[in-house]
């Protein structure tokens, strides 16, 4: 193994050039001749639209082009879609709607694209739309997702009765109605999983850009899967046909889910560059990422859990209403159902499951994957019913878990799930030590002696990463597999490129992936570039999200690694004059087994290369490419503890310890890993603590349109955060790893809230615990006791 | 942001003569509230005129008042040694202003001539009976304050100074908004030769000066005397940070917590 290899903390490659502001985003890219491109956007949240007039508008200084969702239609240019299709329980297909990338008709959600201005400057497109004149029949608006569904409710779409758009089960109902029957006790939660904005600190951008010499279309985009982006606009959509269609993802600042979806903005971008026939830029204003990047979260729960009389679990019963927003954006569907309910099992052995989730329509921006997707709403599930139940039995919540805890493996989970690999009662213990369990008791006396309330709140998650394997997940509704694609090129100088369908847009994949081809090839990381975020460059490949670059992406660079050296071995077999099964490879050098001959891998890729001596009938070069299509999901899994300390004179949370142990299999880089952790968990105390989409229920306005009220989380905020790894190895890729991009998102609000119900002895209280509604929450503990 | 012309007056004359040939003229000192809105196409004034070439910066403590030139930035406040040793609670506030950015460009004449309700400097008029000095006249900050960001200040009226007492004690408790940072409740006391001073900003829709509080200090400036004094939430703000019965009960709590930093 080199000294930069798998385990390493080595120093991210990428961050130079983003400290120092030699980073290339998409806004720093600028073409010859590049117009700007402006939308306007509907102010209503639900309206029919009587007509639209542009000829004021057309009129003003620079404009060069406005159009309208006429003019996509005119172009038989398709709608957005949706790529995973959900099936309800009477087996019905979901009632998906049109979403036309301007809108054609109605409009469905404040912000929703009505038309675009292209001018010579964003000033003068932004002015000129001021002159767009759009007669509106203004609608009563959906936008609570509980009642949404109530009879008489608006109606977002004409193919949705009732604002349904499906129905979905999973689980044995009977099963688990007989489980409650017979149970000594059970837990019952009305809960709420907040609505969250993405807030990736890059908005996003794109660049439309039209070649008349070629027919060829390129563009320059914020994505986390340059790929699918435009297998969707050329198949789905309709823009260009595939190989027409380039599209580059540079820098990317940030993505959380948000840049996997393909938007309206890029589409109309690439599709317009030809009408105007100069390169089109956009470049969201904050205001437009609040209002129009896909949500996230979003769901009325009611969660039931039968116990016995020891606190063995008996069955869990879930119905959630999930609110999809005003279209179904692209991977939508599929987060509150295989990506949720197939979760609620969390780390117990709980016989019986049954899982129901409504997803609805509302009057609001679409939602979508957002860091966990999903899994922090089963994690917020099961980790609050689970904590509630032993508080109502008077046990040990540790203890509670512990007694549940699923040992043996794999295990199959009533949700369909099969656990691979685990030890769930390693990371509770290592955590319960890290944060001096038995001590609590001493430390709430001493918070409560300075006027303070203490809690302390457990989240012991589990996930699913590397979403595989792409025959399951096609027999689920997935409009895609998800496999990923590597090549490794090396070069007659004996560096390497690495050409990966996996999206890096703040991971390390520079540094990590680096790391893998480093240890596989024994060359140093700074012998190794990777290449990734170009359709003209990479070879097809599924992107980032999901925490799957390092269980499937690196997989695939793994495998195409094993076939370089492979050859590798038999040119240096031929040259050395050994027999093959004699030549060792260790440390970057092929050496004959019992002799001092050897070959530096450098040398025998030049001897590929220039091939005047490399065995008869094989082909020159050394390249080898690989796609790894995974035999199962990965299953992160750990134990998060959090303190906090509650002023129940103001009600401000403070969080005042946080320990995270962890198992994510194999790890590349601890230091990255820990980066991430860090930035999970930051996020989830986020959701928990101070963020919060809230739109005005009779409007259907979004109240917190920007950093004034919508309250992201800060330093001051969090802890110093206290962590720890154990290990078990992932059977399902060769490198063991498990993924760890998510893990803190998703365990972080379950313990948060956790220790601040805890803190003021309430059963429950919506996220987030911001001063006001922990405030409340006392409030009304206190009126309950009088 | 719509065009519009851009002066930069070296004197304050000047600059009240370019407001007065203007269509629709906008004073221009720090710019933290009108360039956002100027950005966000809320505001179009047709003339800027920028005042940081005219107004007056700098500290002055003398004849038992802190005088502090109208540009004078609140990082500038935050940090003088010289308003820490006389009015403490004024560096404190000046120092919990926005943030970095704010601090460092944000002027105090034009946070109070902007009153808005929520911003932290009229508390500390308000609380401690400032005199605000203008190119006309010297106003009372009692009666400078008029409503939600309304004052007194005339059409062609410029702020060269603000003049603040030095009090006996005084204190600033502020609690922010989680996410603007702007007072969402902010209490400023201060006990003085002249008596005793609460006033809110915040909570209201203006800094207004606590009545019943003041009173019950008046015999007993210690946190202990205004523990039942409650704060009626009628016309006090609600939104979705904080109802107007949750500014209510944190407008005690605050101003408490000011008294006793005034005391301690």
């Amino acid at each position: 193994m080199t000294d930069t290899g798998i385990g390493a903390r080595v120093r991210r490659k990428e961050d130079k050039r983003f400290i120092t502001g030699h980073g290339n985003y998409t806004d720093d890219i600028n073409l010859a001749r590049q117009t700007y491109a402006y939308f306007l956007r509907s102010p209503h949240a639900h309206a029919t639209i009587n007509s639209i007039d542009t000829a004021e508008a057309a009129k003003a200084p620079g404009v060069l082009g406005i159009f309208t969702g006429d003019d996509l239609a005119a172009d038989s240019i398709g709608g957005l879609i949706c790529g995973w299709l959900i099936h309800s329980k009477d087996g019905s297909p979901m009632n998906a709607g049109g979403h036309p990338a301007l809108a054609q008709g109605k409009v469905r959600y404040v912000g929703n694209e009505v038309a675009v201005i292209v001018a010579e400057t964003h000033a003068q497109a932004k002015s000129a739309a001021e002159l767009v004149d759009v007669d509106y029949s203004v609608h009563d608006a959906a936008v609570d997702t509980g009642s949404a569904q109530a009879s008489g409710a608006p109606q977002v779409h004409e193919e949705a009765p009732n604002n349904t758009v499906y129905e979905f089960g999973l689980g044995d109902e009977a099963a688990t109605n007989a489980a409650f029957e017979g149970a000594a006790h059970v837990t019952e939660l009305d809960i709420v999983n907040n609505r969250l904005i993405p807030n990736a600190m890059e908005p996003r951008a794109a660049i439309g850009a039209f070649d008349q010499g070629t027919d060829a279309y390129t563009l320059y985009t914020t994505s986390q899967n340059p790929h699918v982006a435009r297998l969707v606009l050329s198949a789905f959509i309709g823009v260009a046909p595939e190989h027409k269609l380039r599209v580059v993802a540079p820098d990317v600042g940030g993505g959380f889910g948000s840049k996997i979806f393909i938007y309206a903005e890029e589409t109309v971008c690439v599709w317009a560059s030809k009408k105007i026939g100069r390169p089109i830029k956009w470049v969201a204003e904050r205001s437009e990422s609040f209002q129009c990047d896909a949500h996230g979260r979003d769901h009325v729960t009611n969660a039931k859990m039968a116990l016995d009389k020891d606190g063995t679990m008996l069955g869990l019963r879930v119905k959630t209403i999930a609110n999809m927003g005003a279209y179904l954006s692209t991977f939508s569907s599929a987060v509150p159902t295989y990506l949720y309910t197939t979760l609620l099992s969390g780390q117990y052995n709980i016989p019986a499951i049954y899982a129901e989730v409504d997803a609805v329509f509302t009057n609001t921006a679409p939602v979508d994957a957002y860091r966990g997707a999903g899994r922090p709403e089963a994690c917020y599930v099961i980790e609050r019913i689970v904590e509630t139940a032993a508080r109502e039995m008077g046990l040990d919540p540790a203890d509670l878990r512990r007694k549940n805890f699923v040992t043996e493996f794999p295990h199959v989970t009533p949700v369909i799930m099969t656990y691979d690999a685990g030890d769930y009662h390693a990371s509770i213990d290592k955590a319960c030590e890290m944060i001096d369990y038995s001590g609590f008791g001493k430390r709430k006396a001493a918070s409560e002696a300075a006027g303070k309330l203490r809690g302390l709140g457990f989240s012991a998650y589990i996930e699913a990463c590397g979403i595989a394997p792409s025959a399951a997940v096609g027999s689920l509704g997935a409009g895609v597999g998800l496999w990923e694609s590597a090549e490794v090129r090396v070069n007659p100088t004996g560096n390497v490129e690495v050409l990966t369908g996996s999206h890096s847009h703040g991971q390390g994949h520079e540094t990590t992936f680096a790391q893998l081809v480093s240890d596989k090839l024994g060359i140093p990381v700074d012998q190794v570039e990777i290449v990734h975020g170009d359709t003209d460059k990479v070879q097809f490949g599924m992107g980032t999200y999901g925490s799957r670059s390092g269980a499937v992406g690196m997989s695939a660079v793994y495998q195409a690694c094993d076939k370089v050296v492979a050859k590798a071995q038999k040119v240096a077999a031929h040259v050395m004059e050994a027999a093959e099964g004699d030549i060792e490879f260790k440390d970057g050098s092929f050496s004959v087994a019992g002799t001092d001959k050897s070959m530096a891998f450098g040398e025998v890729a030049l001897t590929a290369y220039v091939a005047h001596n490399i065995p008869e009938g094989m082909e020159p070069g050394l390249k080898e490419g690989a796609f790894f299509d995974p035999s199962n999901f990965t299953f992160p899994a750990g134990c998060h503890i959090c303190e906090v300390e509650v002023d129940p004179d103001t009600g401000v949370t403070q969080v005042v310890d946080w320990v995270a142990v962890d198992d994510f299999g194999t790890v590349i880089n601890p230091m990255i890993v820990e980066g991430q952790v860090h930035g999970g968990i930051a996020q989830g105390v986020g959701q928990a603590l101070t963020e919060g989409a809230v739109y005005d229920t009779e409007s259907g306005q979004l109240l917190t349109g920007s950093y004034m009220d919508y309250c992201m989380p800060r330093a001051v905020d969090l802890p110093e955060l206290r962590l720890a790894f154990t290990e078990t190895t992932c059977p399902s890729n060769p490198l063991g790893i498990k993924g760890c991009g998510e893990a803190g998102a998703i365990a972080a609000p379950a313990a948060l809230m956790n220790a601040v119900t805890d803190a003021l002895g309430v059963a429950d209280m919506p996220m987030p615990a911001s001063p006001q509604n922990v405030w409340a929450a006392l409030q009304g503990a206190k009126q309950a006791a009088e | 942001m719509y065009e519009f012309t851009y002066h930069r007056p070296a004197t304050v004359d000047e600059a009240i003569a370019l407001l007065k040939s203007a269509d629709d003229g906008k004073l221009l000192a720090g710019g933290h509230t009108l360039l956002p809105t100027m950005k966000q196409r809320l505001a179009s004034p047709s003339d800027l005129i920028d005042l940081g070439g005219a107004l007056a910066t700098g500290i002055d403590v003398s004849n038992g008042c802190v005088t502090i030139g109208a540009g004078t930035c609140h990082a500038d406040v935050a940090t003088s040694s010289d308003v820490a040793n006389a009015i403490p609670a004024l560096a404190k506030l000046a120092s919990m202003i926005g943030d970095p950015h704010v601090r460092n460009k944000g002027t105090i004449g034009g946070s109070i001539a902007n009153n808005d309700p929520a911003a932290d400097y009229p508390a500390a008029c308000l609380g401690l009976g400032a005199t605000i000095v203008t190119s006309a006249r010297e106003i009372e900050a009692d009666d400078f304050f008029t409503g939600m960001f309304d004052t007194a200040l005339g059409d062609d009226e410029v702020i060269t100074s603000v003049r603040f007492p030095v009090p006996a004690k005084a204190g600033y408790s502020k609690f922010p908004n989680p996410a603007s940072r702007y007072a969402m409740v902010g209490v400023f006391v201060s006990s003085a030769k002249g008596g005793i001073r609460v006033a809110v900003t915040g909570a209201g829709p203006c800094v207004f000066r606590q009545g019943d509080m003041e009173a019950a200090l008046e015999g007993d400036f210690a946190s202990s005397a205004i523990a039942g004094v409650t704060q009626a939430d009628g016309d006090l703000n609600s939104d979705i940070h904080a109802s107007a019965e949750y500014r209510a009960h944190l407008v005690g709590v605050m101003a408490r917590r000011a008294v006793d930093q005034a005391t301690g």
